[in-house]
């Protein structure tokens, strides 16, 4: 991309013009959440102003019109992910929920005492606590991946994990805090040859690299719209149909019956079954905007411009006395995690903030993690295809005054 | 002095600073004056854990009068602990129950002290009126 192009998008981001403490803001923060280009919150205006009635039940005009945008939203998630069935994804609040949604399904359905799941050690604490509260209402027992000192994980070990009394592996795809990409389709692989199937936890991915769930081929796929440019509250669980017919439902309530008497109820069929009360229709078609919106800039142009921005300030991190890069993987997403010395991450995120710089600090809720590293904690910049090497230019300069008043 | 004199000195001290980075600067020297907590006082019960940063305190009770030693691994946080017990330490505990904090809101360090921070300091402050609760008890 080039920068006639950066620039269009950022004028589609006017949150990107404000000024903080007087100071131009720069946005580094968008693996905890991305900002929302016009369309996306134009389409929220436009809904409930022109769309809002409550679906699948009403006769009338407006809720036929907002029925049928919640459907064709549903289908763009499902090709988007490159499903085969639109009844394959389930909209949910974002990824935490469709994960909790599987822990529990699934594990109604699937798991007993003595089984086993799957998780490795850079998962972030939605793809960890789910299966333990899983593990601890079944006795079940929770084995963890473990990775090497590049934050790569380690196949060999994850191989003799797998055994028959594993009932399910739930990895994430992109790590939060040291942006590495993991080899899913393998891990994949190596659990169906045991039957096992596979969660992968695509909240990190989506918005940088390129998914295909059937390519991959995924039990589960998740991910939350906020992350993607679109709007809060909503995400997706894309689910193969076998194993969706095959699990309970969630939560009970409207929409997601067939019949309901005192004595019986029986579910709807896929995907409403999994759908209980009035869904986010609003946010369904506000995150197929965005969606529609990432693949009009093409998800290969946006890894590409994303690599280079990655790689750039990488390169620039480095130029910085005592600084350490916390996740070298070779293969990495547009996020760069590192510490300067012993300085606390804490004090470096308070003084760029002062300086109009967004980035984060802390755990970022990966706090197992985050204690086998046996650090405190990073500071964490996350990059979008907004963003500039100009941005990362002022950056580093800040990085540097502020590392130099805390040596 | 008593404990408002002291929030008033401090004030004072900050109010000659605009510039953010300059009230942060003031911090980090603070900060890196504060009397290192003895390890022995460094023990898990007297650690507040935040979820960005830890503090520990520790506080003796002496001749009525409460005495407060602090440290962090952030030393911004550091700095406002230091601030903390400048203002609270060497007060009797009615003093400091009596206490109403308005210092650190008056130097723009608030937010250090938004209970979504979670650095541990809004704990340590409720921590340190703890102490005082408890020391005035044993004392009736």
């Amino acid at each position: 991309m080039n920068t006639e192009k950066i620039e269009q998008i950022r004028a589609d981001f006017p949150i990107l013009t404000e000024k903080i403490y007087n100071k131009q803001l720069i946005y580094f923060d968008n693996a905890a959440t991305t900002q929302k280009p016009r369309c996306v919150v134009e389409k929220i205006e436009q809904g409930y102003y022109h769309l809002n009635a409550n679906i699948h039940r009403g006769v009338h005009y407006l809720s036929q019109k907002a029925t049928e945008a919640h459907e064709v939203a549903r289908k763009s998630v499902a090709e988007f992910l490159g499903a085969g069935k639109q009844e394959e994804i389930i909209f949910t609040r974002g990824t935490t929920e469709a994960i909790n949604l599987v822990a529990f399904s699934f594990g109604e359905a699937f798991c007993k005492a003595g089984d086993e799941v799957i998780v490795s050690v850079m998962e972030h604490h939605s793809n960890i606590v789910p299966w333990q509260m899983l593990c601890e209402r079944k006795s079940m027992t929770l084995r963890v991946i473990p990775m090497n000192e590049k934050g790569e994980l380690e196949m060999e070990a994850y191989k003799s994990l797998l055994n028959e009394r594993t009932k399910i592996v739930s990895v994430t795809h992109v790590s939060n805090v040291l942006g590495t990409i993991n080899p899913v389709r393998e891990i994949i692989r190596l659990a169906h040859e045991k039957n096992i199937p596979v969660l992968v936890d695509g909240a990190q991915a989506v918005p940088h690299i390129k998914v295909n769930v059937i390519d991959l081929d995924a039990d589960f796929y998740v991910f939350s719209g906020h992350k993607i440019y679109g709007p809060t509250g909503i995400g997706a669980l894309y689910g193969k149909e076998k194993w969706l017919n095959a699990i309970p439902p969630y939560q009970g309530g409207g929409e997601m019956i067939a019949t309901v008497t005192f004595e019986k109820t029986t579910y709807n069929e896929l995907p409403f079954k999994f759908e209980a009360g009035t869904p986010d229709y609003i946010g369904s078609t506000a995150m197929a905007e965005a969606l529609r919106y990432v693949q009009e800039i093409g998800i290969d142009e946006i890894a590409a411009y994303e690599h280079e921005l990655t790689e750039y300030a990488t390169h620039r991190l480095l130029e910085i006395e005592n600084m350490r890069i916390i996740g070298t993987a070779r293969e990495k997403s547009s996020v760069v995690s590192f510490l300067v010395g012993n300085i606390h991450p804490y004090d470096i995120g308070m003084l760029l903030d002062k300086l109009g710089i967004a980035v984060r600090t802390g755990h970022h809720c990966a706090q197992p993690l985050i204690d086998s590293l046996g650090i405190p904690g990073t500071v964490r910049a996350s990059f979008a295809f907004y963003n500039t090497k100009e941005e990362i230019d002022i950056f580093i300069e800040a990085l540097k005054r502020v590392a130099g008043m805390l040596s | 002095m008593t404990i408002n004199e002291i929030q008033d000195e401090i004030i004072d001290e900050f109010s000659q600073f605009d510039d953010w980075m300059d009230k942060y600067a003031l911090l980090i020297d603070l900060g890196n004056s504060l009397e290192p907590l003895e390890e022995k006082h460094k023990t898990p019960q007297n650690i507040i854990e935040g979820c960005q940063s830890r503090v520990w305190l520790n506080a003796e009770y002496n001749n009525g009068i409460i005495t407060y030693q602090g440290e962090s691994d952030a030393i911004l946080v550091k700095g406002i602990v230091s601030l903390l017990i400048h203002v609270m330490s060497g007060h009797t505990p009615d003093e400091i129950l009596n206490t109403e904090l308005y210092f650190i809101d008056r130097i723009g360090l608030k937010e250090h002290l938004s209970p979504t921070r979670s650095n541990g300091l809004v704990a340590m402050v409720k921590q340190m009126k703890m102490y005082a609760l408890a020391f005035k008890a044993k004392n009736n």
